[in-house]
């Protein structure tokens, strides 16, 4: 006669059996509970036979085979068990089904809202061709206060956060309509936005991208995981967007290509309605996934980094011994600035993602020389760069494009140069790693701070040109 | 007795679709019918039938569904389709062409035995001489 102690044990000792079952990726819930079933006959039925409560779950454990094989024999069933699956979410989990539904649906109604957005303008005779000025500075507007809203319900906000959030969004809204943005070749009939409007245009959404992330984090922006994890957000999130626009492109490029076999054109369904829409649903769809998949599936992006790390550090390597070993400098035209700019910007995103999946805890190894060799020979061609500038930057004049360039050149390089730093100190057993990634996180603020006053100052500055 | 594994894979199918064909089970039952049935002999790891259930599910020939036992736990019962039944049929053919080969394989064996063994102890008899071939026994 099993007392209720007894029975208290067994539970116990079915609950770590069940624990030990769910670990196992190949066999789900469903199946865990359809053995757990089996197991509970068998030891009823064991100790009907006569034999004590824990014999007799030790017998019945045996006799449901190791778990090893078991899950092997799942796996060879359940082969597509091995490929996480996202989206589909099966019938089987249904209690946990229904909160993702209900986000999934959330989401989709933000992007349609998104779609929807975008196409208001046209009805008060706004033209996405002849008003691409108007089109460009707003473009972040349409889309961002709602994927801010996505994460305020999803993270349940406090009113007084939101509050400032959407006062975040009013000034973006009033400082990129105000000022009397110039075109680019006054008088012509199209409107070809003019620098300054571009330079909004282009800094706008990087400014904004702190309130995304203020919401994202949800309350833990003032922590470094917070603004890491906002990190890791948007890398996933870069790649899931280039992913819906291939698809997307190999969509329009298909219709395009039926619809002119009937000798339809829809070059024009194209250029107003599929294009806008889905680029700014598909912002929207894409953070979905990223949230839907962040503990499903690994992380792209730090993937990326470990394959292209070394590669770009050889690039460089090879640029700067060429440099050396010619003799040649920088040649000065246009766009040297903005490709050195570009260039940095991929080293950090490059040095930023490898921070952001990296185990603080582990000790510095091979890569994480390739990437302080990274830093250091960016930094190198950066200085290169930036000297043969220097000498001739009072010839060329200050226009603004040239001056948010030069801004944003000082401003990675702060980050990259003091990141060296620290990474060397990490090298050496100085510091902890995780100074670094306080140091990458905390700098956060500084690209949307120089974005702003690149928004805000520019126009009025340089005459709005 | 330990049944071979090749020989408990191939034939989990049909014994499994056949204990189905008699009326719904459930996992465990299943496992206490194939034990009753082989006298103890067959013993399967318990595990190893649900997924061998699931491939059958997947295959068409059972259904499966949840129910509450009678004990209020929650229970998965599989009852076989009409898929399952052909399947059934054909396993069924298939087996019996098997069997009967082997029981006339049994059969001359058993004709044969008393030969060797006659040879060893001297004893004349029916010799049948090694290289030969074996005379085909009565009925195959």
């Amino acid at each position: 006669m099993p007392t209720p102690d007894d029975a208290g044990l067994l539970e116990g000792q079915i609950e770590q059996w069940r624990s030990y079952l769910r670990r196992r990726q190949t066999i789900h819930a469903v199946d865990v509970a359809e053995l757990e079933d089996h197991l509970r006959e068998q030891v009823a039925g064991l100790i009907e036979a006569g034999l004590a409560e824990d014999e007799a779950f030790l017998v019945a454990v045996k006799r449901m085979g190791s778990l090893d094989a078991l899950s092997r024999e799942f796996a060879r069933e359940h082969s597509e068990r091995l490929w996480k699956q996202l989206v589909v979410v099966s019938s089987d989990e249904a209690e946990e089904g229904a909160g993702a539904r209900r986000e999934a649906l959330v989401a989709l109604a933000l992007a349609v809202a998104a779609a929807v957005a975008i196409k208001i303008p046209a009805l008060f005779g706004l033209d996405l061709v002849r008003d691409a000025g108007f089109y460009l500075r707003n473009a972040s507007l349409f889309v961002l206060p709602l994927l801010a809203g996505y994460f305020a319900w999803k993270r349940k906000l406090d009113p007084v956060t939101i509050r400032w959030l959407a006062l975040a969004f009013v000034v973006a809204a009033v400082f990129a309509n105000v000022y009397p943005f110039q075109a680019h070749v006054p008088g012509s009939a199209s409107h070809d936005p003019g620098n300054t409007e571009f330079l909004t245009a282009l800094h706008l959404p990087i400014a904004l991208l702190l309130v995304i992330g203020i919401s994202y984090a949800g309350g833990r922006w003032g922590e470094v995981a917070g603004r890491m994890d906002y990190i890791r957000f948007s890398g996933e999130l870069v790649i899931y967007y280039a992913l819906i626009a291939l698809g997307g492109a190999v969509l329009s490029g298909l219709m395009a290509m039926t619809f002119r076999a009937i000798g339809v054109d829809i070059e024009p369904f194209f250029q107003q309605w599929l294009m806008p829409c889905g680029a700014v649903g598909a912002v929207i769809v894409a953070s979905w996934l990223v949230e839907a998949k962040q503990s499903v599936i690994e992380n792209m992006a730090p993937v990326l980094t470990r394959l292209f790390t070394p590669l770009f550090a050889a690039v460089l390597v090879v640029f700067l011994a060429t440099v050396l070993w010619t003799g040649r400098g920088v040649q000065i035209e246009r766009n040297v600035l903005i490709a050195f700019d570009l260039l940095l910007v991929v080293v950090l995103g490059l040095l930023l993602y490898s921070v952001s999946a990296r185990d603080p805890r582990s000790p510095p190894g091979l890569f994480d020389w390739m990437q302080v060799l990274l830093l250091v020979s960016a930094l190198l061609a950066d200085a290169v760069a930036l000297w043969a500038i220097a000498a001739r930057i009072t010839a060329f004049g200050f226009t603004p494009n040239r001056v948010a360039a030069l801004g944003e050149n000082v401003v990675l390089l702060v980050n990259l140069a003091w990141s060296a730093v620290l990474y060397l100190g990490f090298l050496r057993r100085r510091r902890p790693f995780a100074s670094l990634e306080k140091w990458q996180t905390d700098y956060l603020p500084v690209y949307a701070a120089w974005a702003a006053i690149v928004v805000l100052v520019f126009p009025p500055l340089f005459g709005y040109v | 007795m330990e049944i071979n594994k090749d020989l408990v894979a191939a034939s989990s199918t049909p014994i499994v679709l056949a204990i189905l064909a008699d009326g719904d089970s459930y996992g465990y039952a299943i496992l206490q019918r194939v034990k009753e049935l082989s006298g103890g002999r067959m013993e399967w790891t318990d595990g190893m039938l649900y997924p061998v259930l699931h491939r059958l599910e997947r295959l068409g020939y059972v259904e499966a569904r949840w129910e509450k036992a009678e004990n209020g736990r929650r229970r998965k019962y599989y009852r076989i389709t009409s898929a399952g039944r052909d399947q059934l049929a054909e396993e069924h053919r298939q087996w019996e062409a098997v069997n009967e080969t082997l029981r006339g394989l049994w059969t001359v064996l058993r004709a044969v035995r008393p030969a060797v063994s006659g040879g060893s102890g001297g004893t004349p008899g029916r010799t049948a001489p090694p290289g030969r071939t074996t005379p085909l026994p009565q009925g195959a």
